[in-house]
């Protein structure tokens, strides 16, 4: 049977982890390798890495990064963050990534997710959508949340899928940093309404919001930052406290 | 020994060369008829989609030389899928190495399918030392039906081959370089082939 996905998602910047990661362990707490190797070694499924930097040489800085972790870790990886472009996913994908995220690029042109689906294949194209409910609607939000648009979320989720994406990071606004929980309800509809895989990210405080957003939301795979960066949650009782709540994971 | 990754321009072949570096090989990226040819082991790669992945295949003429190698070949996820009959995706003609066609997943399961899927039944020195209902990485829409060539079955819609041996000829639809140790050991299995 196909297994819930647990995921760690590291912000990188400048090729480094992003401040604020917590690892005792860890030699250099900046070293994204170093961190993305832990990780895959303690049970996480897949990770992703989005980079925030804006400086002139992120593409190379990435690119770099990317080699360096499909060189040393066995398992999947997204990589998200300013790409826009088919050349970008083309190098990206060349130095081993195996998903690529799209999300502003996507909004501004929707026809990125077609080229890029019929050049690459839809399975390695992951739409990242941000929303945050206004007046009772789910509206899509760029820049990181912060730039409403005019686009209704399941009506972009709908285009999207029909685009040709392979799977959609669902990000709610409204949860992301409460640790209160995912956003089940809007996740659950998503997962009604198109048939790829929804990956649940924002909000995930404690293990028993694991659990609900697989049941409650539907979610194919969670994605959380902090609770796995400073240790609140481990990826191995997290994983068995899954198993023993009746949901399939690997362990 | 000589490892060769045949580069038709079709996948995601960074992660195999990187996987098999981790086992201390250096493999060979060509599409090379001799260099196949000469090749002790051969790893068909694939991602994207089938009908242009044949295209390219046929532009190098590989698709006459893969039928006719001797020694052991592994076919790896869309390369799997094209050493079959055919595949529904693309109306697509495969090299017919495998006796069995790739049909699409109905729309009563996501499709793709993403994720970490068990292995079951598995047959063969390829899975010496693999448990039964070990986790593989999988991330495909068609699925090869089940046959009797199948070394390996996976449930998701309904039991299909995520395995398949023909004589020298190897198959996965998983992704054993990206399926952490496990993964890691079938490599090395068919490395000892």
């Amino acid at each position: 049977m196909l297994t819930k996905r647990i995921i760690p998602c590291l912000d990188i910047k400048n090729g480094r982890t992003v401040k604020g990661v917590n690892f005792v362990n860890l030699r250099d707490a900046g070293d994204p390798v170093e961190l993305a190797k832990i990780y895959a070694d303690e049970g996480a499924d897949e990770l992703v890495f989005l980079d925030i930097s804006a400086t002139e040489e992120r593409r190379k800085t990435l690119q770099k990064l990317v080699l360096d972790v499909a060189s040393q870790v066995d398992i999947p990886f997204t990589v998200g963050g300013g790409i826009s472009s088919t050349e970008d996913v083309d190098r990206l994908l060349q130095a081993g990534a195996d998903k690529v995220s799209i999300n502003s690029a996507a909004v501004k042109r929707p026809e990125l997710i077609n080229e890029l689906a019929s050049k690459f294949g839809n399975q390695c194209i992951v739409v990242a959508i941000d929303a945050k409910q206004i007046e009772g609607e789910w509206i899509v939000h760029l820049v990181g949340g912060k730039v409403p648009t005019e686009i209704k979320l399941f009506d972009w989720a709908r285009e999207v899928a029909e685009r040709g994406a392979g799977e959609i990071l669902f990000t709610s606004m409204d949860n992301d940093g409460t640790k209160d929980g995912f956003a089940n309800e809007a996740l659950s509809k998503l997962s009604e309404i198109v048939n790829i895989p929804i990956i649940a990210s924002g909000g995930a405080g404690n293990m028993q919001h694991f659990t609900d957003t697989f049941v409650d939301g539907k979610a194919d795979a969670a994605l959380a930052a902090s609770v796995f960066h400073f240790k609140e949650i481990g990826i191995p009782e997290l994983k068995h406290n899954l198993k023993n709540n009746g949901i399939n994971v690997r362990i | 020994m000589k490892t060769v990754i045949i580069n038709y321009g079709a996948g995601n072949i960074q992660s195999i060369k990187f996987a098999l570096q981790r086992l201390g090989v250096e493999a060979v990226l060509s599409n090379d008829v001799e260099e196949i040819r000469k090749a002790d082991k051969v790893i068909f790669p694939g991602v994207g989609e089938a009908s242009s992945a044949m295209k390219k295949l046929r532009e190098s003429e590989l698709d006459n030389i893969i039928p006719t190698l001797t020694q052991p070949v592994l076919g790896i996820c869309l390369g799997m899928q094209l050493m079959c009959k055919s595949s529904e995706e693309g109306n697509t003609q495969g090299l017919g190495i495998f006796n069995t066609e790739v049909v699409r997943f109905s729309s009563t399961v996501k499709v793709p399918q993403i994720g970490w899927n068990t292995i079951q039944n598995l047959e063969g020195s390829l899975f010496e030392g693999i448990r039964e209902n070990e986790y593989m990485y999988l991330v495909h829409s068609y699925y090869a039906k089940k046959s009797n060539e199948m070394i390996a079955e996976s449930e998701y819609d309904i039991k299909y081959a995520s395995a398949l041996q023909k004589d020298n000829f190897y198959g996965v639809q998983f992704h054993p370089e990206k399926s952490s140790k496990a993964g890691s050991k079938i490599l090395e299995n068919f490395l000892k082939l």
